[in-house]
């Protein structure tokens, strides 16, 4: 078990690092001059030539480099242009409203996703069987913003079931004072409960945007791993012994799609991050996904360099404590992946397509 | 696949009964059904979005990129079936015309992510050592980030063009093909036959590309058919987002775009039917992919 965790630690470790260089290596070349940017192109020369030394732009990119990594050592992201704020306290104050919809999102795809599948699993090749394969494959087939446009068109345009897609409230709904950054703890903590409703309906369309995508792969996870074990040898032991079929189902389909159920949060987490930036995008959500993208067309690369780092990190420590909550669950994993592949048996990674999705190769169908 | 013993409609089977002849023969018979229909439902589309792309380049449609100031936003009806954009152009024959576009750009994204990641992944896992290391830290970097982000991240890079968007979507799906080959030439590695190849004396070359690799392209092939699908999803949402294809071309993507800011006034028709052709574009790949992939392990299984 220690060399598991310790192989583990060291690869995410090897990839933070790696995310490090690749992100100043990109985020230096990206086009555009932030010093132009921040003086506006009229500006005369000299001015430019102030701001380009003031920013440290005009010294070699190893010393660039070694400040910045100096930087990152201390906390510190850089300082976003267009915002005037230190990135690091930026992307913290908007990431609770991205959490808002990643963990949304994500209890709608596990309700509908994990019954179904299960369900879908025990009655192979039945009706319940059909409709959910189908509707995984059409999930995984449809474009999410596209999917948030149309639902916008139905609830809000035609039926005024929610409010605009224009944020997380009303323009008219009293703010709650900021505990959390998150608005709906936040009004919660406070106990303004109409600016909390205001901020649940704001909050369905993009939840739900979210959660039918996340659903494909959560359900097709959830069918495999129940199949896994209605073929398994030791389910047929437990029925020879005379052990009740359902007895035996519940407990051991319950149980292992437990387990993959973590496969199918790191799955999820890809979808969640990649999809971000279009949803909020679409509904005008202040999370980090749209602070990406306001700094992406306007070419502001400290918060370019911030998201993706920080982006980065989440994605490789969330993977990191999934691999090992796995090998602490299923000793298998910690013996045959420890030395070489980790595919048969071991967690699958996101796949493409992040923005909406895939199907999963996992074992066991 | 077969699923012995399972109970049905909740009635419990006293045990072993399941696990009798006649059950195995229905469970496995029932059990090939969904795959001819996955080929069935994903040829039939695939049929119908070719023929709906070359009808869309070659049938004397209207100009998809022909204006007219006195037609904005017309619905959906007789003149124009589709309705007309923001700038009066007919939505039908953009949306025809893009699904041409959209097609070529994921065919494309596929194939060269196959080309690269399997030749990559079968040098490096043939020949192993500090290249095979180097290759592997590489693309787990890579794969650090999630493969939509890290595509949008090259392609601003890059710079907004068609040919950046490709290379960008093609380097994030890469290592994904690059891993799968690698680790079917691992296990082929060690085989009998490619042992029996190298006692004969057979070069690296000639083993590599005459013996491993068709033994480890199947799944590869498996998972380039839906990555065709999820390119087109990725590059349509990348122009959504206003990087790599731009307006006025009539991609998909770019049409759904544009006409996302008259969604909240109700005139849905410029986003939704681009989004549509996206999603049977999508889903023929989806189908075929689906019973691929089922077929592949119906292979193994056997």
């Amino acid at each position: 078990m220690a060399r598991y965790i310790a192989r583990r630690i060291g690869l995410a470790i090897l990839a933070l690092a790696g995310i490090v260089v690749v992100v100043f290596i990109v985020t230096h070349i990206l086009p555009g001059n932030p010093a132009v940017v921040q003086v506006g192109s009229s500006a005369n020369a000299s001015t430019l030539k102030a701001v380009e030394r003031q920013m440290g732009l005009n010294r070699p990119l190893l010393a660039q480099f070694g400040s910045y990594l100096t930087g990152l050592l201390h906390g510190s992201l850089g300082t976003s242009y267009t915002t005037g704020d230190p990135v690091a306290q930026d992307l913290l104050n908007r990431l609770p409203a991205t959490a808002e919809l990643a963990v949304a999102s994500t209890i709608i795809a596990t309700v509908i996703g994990i019954p179904l599948g299960i369900a879908s699993g025990l009655r192979e090749n039945r009706l319940v069987d059909w409709v959910s394969r189908i509707g995984a494959i059409v999930g995984s087939s449809i474009p999410l913003y596209w999917l948030g446009l149309v639902l916008i068109a139905i609830f809000y345009a035609t039926l005024h079931l929610v409010p605009a897609p224009s944020g997380e409230v009303g323009a008219f709904a009293t703010m709650p004072p900021t505990y959390t950054h998150s608005l709906i703890l936040d009004s919660l903590i406070s106990g303004d409960w109409s600016t909390l409703v205001d901020a649940l309906k704001h909050l369905a369309l993009p939840a739900i945007t979210l959660g039918v995508i996340e659903t494909a792969p959560i359900l097709k996870i959830t069918r495999s791993a129940t199949l896994e074990v209605a073929a398994s040898d030791y389910l047929r032991t437990a029925r020879a012994y005379g052990l009740s079929s359902r007895t035996v189902l519940r407990d051991e389909v319950l149980r292992n799609v437990a387990t993959r159920s973590l496969t199918a949060l790191g799955v999820v987490l890809g979808y969640l991050l990649g999809g971000s930036i279009l949803v909020e995008q679409i509904f005008d959500w202040p999370g980090i996904g749209l602070y990406a993208w306001n700094a992406v067309t306007a070419t502001d690369f400290q918060a370019v360099q911030g998201y993706i780092l920080m982006v980065g990190a989440i994605y490789v420590v969330l993977n990191l404590v999934i691999d090992l909550l796995y090998g602490l669950i299923d000793p298998r994993i910690r013996y045959t992946s420890a030395g070489g592949e980790r595919r048969r048996g071991g967690r699958v990674r996101s796949e493409p397509g992040s923005t909406a999705p895939m199907a999963v190769s996992v074992e066991g169908t | 696949m077969a699923l012995t013993g399972i109970p049905d409609h909740g009635v419990e089977l006293s045990p072993g009964e399941g696990a009798t002849e006649p059950t195995v023969r229905r469970s496995r018979l029932t059990s090939k059904l969904p795959m001819q229909l996955n080929l069935l439902a994903g040829s039939i589309l695939m049929v119908l979005v070719v023929v709906l792309a070359i009808v869309g380049r070659v049938a004397p449609l209207k100009n998809p990129l022909a204006v007219d100031p006195s037609h904005v936003l017309v619905p959906p009806g007789g003149g124009h079936w589709f309705g007309t954009d923001d700038f009066g152009r007919d939505i039908f024959s953009r949306v025809l015309y893009g699904m041409g576009t959209d097609l070529v750009i994921g065919l494309i994204v596929a194939s060269l992510a196959l080309l690269l990641g399997t030749a990559i992944g079968i040098v490096s896992g043939y020949l192993g050592g500090w290249i095979d290391d180097v290759v592997m830290r590489i693309v787990d970097i890579l794969m650090s980030f999630p493969s939509f982000l890290l595509a949008l991240t090259i392609a601003v890079v890059l710079g907004n063009n068609v040919r950046n968007v490709v290379l960008a979507v093609t380097i994030a799906y890469t290592p994904y093909i690059l891993r799968l080959t690698r680790s079917s030439v691992l296990s082929a590695r060690k085989a009998d036959y490619v042992l029996g190849a190298r006692a004969v004396g057979a070069s690296r070359l000639r083993v590599m590309s005459m013996h491993i690799l068709p033994n480890a392209i199947g799944p590869s092939l498996v998972q380039a058919t839906l990555m065709s699908g999820w390119a087109i999803l990725d590059v349509s949402g990348l122009s959504f987002l206003g990087v790599g294809i731009q307006p006025p071309s009539p991609e998909l993507g770019v049409q759904v775009a544009a006409g996302s800011r008259y969604i909240t006034n109700g005139q849905w028709w410029p986003s939704v039917f681009p989004g549509l052709a996206i999603v049977f574009i999508v889903l023929a790949f989806n189908f075929l992919g689906d019973y691929a992939d089922q077929r592949l392990r119906g292979d193994r299984a056997s």
